[in-house]
């Protein structure tokens, strides 16, 4: 547990400052090296190339299964829909018991409670979007409310959004309180704490200097994961927006020896998608972070196309989607 | 702790056919050669290819007489239009032909296939679409008015992109009305028995690409032959110099893209994380066997220990191993003569005071292997600073000034290519501006294009291959245009 305090005078401390300002935040984030968007986006497509095949990919597959955030996130959610998201979870595929369960199922606030009956007992977590997601254009006091009740509900994990517009404008320290904020608020009663997942809106962001010093922000204040996006702005997770938040949770363990997790969010609908983002983890960030603890993939309709490549390697054909029971197809 | 294994992934190398023997294309057919045949060995296992033959003399003049009575019966008299025409089939039969070509490329020089397939091959077909584009446009070209061709081109091209030179080469000389001898290395020669039989599948008329294998002595026989108008030669710095030797007093024009010992300049500044990327890509590229790798790393003396740190890091997950595997980084190198000086020179390195560091990783049996080394603590005056060691080998010095690190990257009598690393605009250019290299890559590394010229100053070499400046090094013009 940490109160917004104490994540103030730990920043402070690793600034090597006396007062946490706007302008010595600034001068921390500015400070970062640049990132070359060219570069970037050549290495991501290098990392693409990696060729995985037979018992890698059936690891892959199983790994990216159990990294995977099952999320609803829409204003026609209901109870019904929600409980049949968390039956999945808990039986991805019901033709294969061996299939790995989803890390969370990912929900609005109010369905915290629907998500967490149905799932019961299991290891398989509850994760809630809050702080007026997916915009954040609400004040700190109803972030603040959202977050708490979520928690109460009984959300393991919080998924908040930055003030997009805050850090656009360079107002750092605004981000920086909020995000700290939102960390106190993620307290339990008992004292324990939800994990807190930072989306920083990549997409909103646009260039990946900002997307290192988005992260880097996050970090500072208190993230646990760094996340790239809501899923309702395009471009929502590319790889190379990944790859630089791989590589600043890789360089801040380096620096403060705190390991930080990465969750892509949005767009990503398919194993081999998927396995190329494995492949980033393990080549940039290292295998510290190939578990679903340090690294997740927000998705809805990826586990249907992992559980296709599943079967296809058990059976060695294709079955198709009828063969695979759906919960949550698109209603529209 | 899980391990992300990649379990095999080889390409097939089924798709390609090699014959037991190979003998010398000229006037297109296949003949005999009158020297001793020689055998031509996959260096990532020693597993022994085929035997080709060697061109006597006579063989070269047999084909430098071939090439002639194509240039003045067909070749020269035809339209640039139709020249153009030939030019864009063999580019894209090399793309329909993309998978063998790279397979084969890979197996006969070591370099892995992803490079072959995602480089070499590519690049090879772009250059012969650039330039058929060029054949009926010489004239708008601002060559000059008055554009004729030289007439038989003699061409000596190196065993590190057996394809790709074999194309920089005969593509801007057709394009320009020009017939070829083209000898490729004694170590790599299949590509190009390839490339002829796609000159036959081509319908190229007979006699406008001839290949003539063997080694030096067949390479001499080319430069010395009376019927050779021009020379084009891509190779050592050493072998450049007996060329123009050679041909210094006769009326025959010479080309020559030799060695290189390209500075890699790092400011304190640069996009760090991609700055590695191009470092690794600058070096480690073919095994570092490229005359314009990056093999001096300048970095600003107050970022060194952070930029190597990365850099080691990187290094770590490079794959080394089956070239044929599509996840393998990190090839063969091309022979055991190449194997031998890059270990001689790091040994003199060691010997020198300067600090060796390699990845460790495990090398296969068989086959010419090097890890990726690096070399910290190097100074101007070590010879592995001063020498052309073409493999993978990277020596670390370091810079304090902007004016320092465009000295030394200019101390070398090499100056063929040269990276800068920095977010700022005016730095590049300034630096770029005082470089003597003829290509300066910013914010990155080893890009070529067949739009843009690529060549040497000093030991390096003179002219100019792709782009228009590549284009004229085939002609003669009467005026200025």
């Amino acid at each position: 547990m940490t109160t917004s305090a104490e994540t103030t005078a730990r920043a402070r401390d690793l600034l090597g400052v006396s007062r946490l300002t706007n302008r010595s935040l600034t001068s921390w984030l500015h400070a970062l090296p640049g990132v070359d968007q060219v570069g970037c986006d050549s290495r991501a497509a290098g990392l693409r190339t990696r060729s995985i095949k037979t018992d890698s990919k059936r690891w892959a597959i199983d790994l990216a299964i159990s990294m995977i955030d099952l999320t609803t996130l829409e204003g026609a959610d209901t109870a019904g829909k929600v409980r049949g998201l968390a039956t999945r979870a808990l039986v991805p595929d019901p033709s294969d018991p061996s299939t790995p369960s989803p890390a969370a199922v990912c929900v609005y606030g109010d369905m915290v409670a629907v998500a967490r009956e149905t799932l019961g007992d299991s290891d398989i977590k509850v994760a809630a979007v809050a702080t007026a997601f997916p915009s954040g254009r609400a004040s700190l006091k109803v972030k603040l409310a959202d977050t708490k009740e979520a928690v109460a509900a009984g959300a393991d994990e919080i998924d908040m959004v930055i003030d997009r517009g805050a850090f656009l404008a360079g107002d750092y320290l605004t981000v920086f309180n909020q995000i700290a904020a939102v960390k106190e608020a993620c307290i339990r009663a008992d004292g324990s704490a939800a994990r807190l997942k930072v989306i920083m809106e990549t997409g909103e962001l646009v260039t990946y200097d900002n997307v290192r010093r988005a992260s880097w922000l996050s970090m500072l204040a208190g993230g646990d994961f760094i996340k790239t996006s809501t899923g309702k702005i395009n471009p929502a997770a590319t790889l190379p927006v990944t790859l630089i938040m791989l590589e600043a949770v890789r360089d801040w363990r380096d620096e403060f020896d705190e390991q930080i997790g990465v969750k892509p969010a949005g767009g990503i609908r398919t194993s081999k998608e998927a396995i190329s983002f494995l492949v980033a983890v393990s080549e940039v960030a290292g295998e510290d972070w190939l578990t679903n603890e340090w690294f997740r993939f927000g998705a809805s309709s990826l586990l249907n196309d992992l559980i296709l490549q599943r079967q296809r390697m058990a059976l060695g054909v294709y079955s198709g989607s009828d063969y695979i029971a759906d919960d949550a197809p698109s209603a529209y | 702790m899980p391990t992300f294994e990649y379990a095999p992934a080889p390409e097939s190398r089924a798709v390609v056919t090699i014959e037991d023997s190979y003998g010398l294309f000229i006037g297109g057919e296949w003949t005999p050669g009158h020297g001793t045949p020689f055998a031509t060995i996959n260096p990532a296992t020693g597993e022994h290819l085929s035997t080709v033959a060697e061109a006597t003399t006579d063989d070269v003049d047999a084909a430098v007489r071939a090439a002639r009575t194509a240039y003045t019966r067909v070749w020269s008299r035809m339209s640039g239009t139709d020249r153009g025409k030939y030019l864009f089939r063999i580019a894209r039969i090399m793309q329909e032909r993309a998978r063998e070509l790279a397979v084969l490329e890979t197996i006969d020089n070591g370099k892995p296939i992803k490079e072959t397939r995602d480089f070499d091959v590519p690049t090879a077909a772009a250059h012969f679409f650039y330039h058929a584009g060029w054949a009926d446009k010489l004239e708008y070209a601002g060559l000059g008015s008055d554009i004729r061709p030289h007439g038989v081109v003699g061409q000596i091209i190196p065993w590190n992109f057996p394809l790709l030179m074999l194309a920089w080469k005969i593509a801007p000389a057709l394009a320009a009305g020009n017939t070829v001898v083209l000898k490729p290395a004694e170590t790599t020669p299949l590509a190009a028995m390839l490339f002829a039989e796609i000159c036959q599948q081509a319908d190229l008329p007979p006699g406008v690409v001839n290949i003539v294998t063997g080694a030096g002595a067949t390479g001499q026989s080319i430069v010395d032959h009376p019927g050779i108008d021009k020379i084009a030669f891509t190779g050592s710095t050493a072998v450049g110099k007996m060329i123009a030797r050679s041909i210094a007093g006769t009326e025959k024009k010479a080309t020559l893209e030799l060695g290189g010992k390209a500075a890699n300049i790092i400011f304190d500044d640069a996009p760090i994380d991609q700055a590695v990327e191009g470092i690794v890509g600058g070096i480690f590229f073919n095994q570092g066997q490229v005359c314009c790798a990056g093999s001096r790393l300048l970095v600003q003396e107050n970022i060194v220990d952070d930029v190597v740190r990365r850099l080691k890091r990187r290094l770590e997950t490079l794959r080394l191993g089956d070239p044929l595997d599509k996840n393998t980084d990190v090839g063969a190198i091309n022979s055991a003569e190449q194997l031998a000086r890059i270990t001689e020179l790091t040994e003199a390195g060691v010997a020198e005071g300067a600090e060796r560091w390699d990845t460790g990783c495990p090398l296969p049996k068989n086959g010419f292997w090097f890890r990726p080394t690096l070399f910290t603590g190097v100074s101007q005056s070590h010879r592995i600073a001063q020498e052309e060691i073409f493999g993978p080998v990277l020596s670390v010095l370091t810079f304090r000034t902007p004016g320092e690190a465009v000295a030394k990257a200019n101390n070398t009598p090499y100056g063929l290519s040269a990276g800068v690393w920095t977010e700022k605009g005016s730095r590049i250019l300034w630096i770029a501006d005082q470089l003597r290299a003829g290509v300066v890559w910013a914010n990155t590394f080893n890009q070529f294009d067949p739009t843009s010229p690529f060549g040497g100053y000093k030991e390096s070499g003179y002219g100019r291959e792709g782009g228009r400046q590549g284009l004229a090094a085939y002609v003669r013009s009467g005026g200025v245009a």
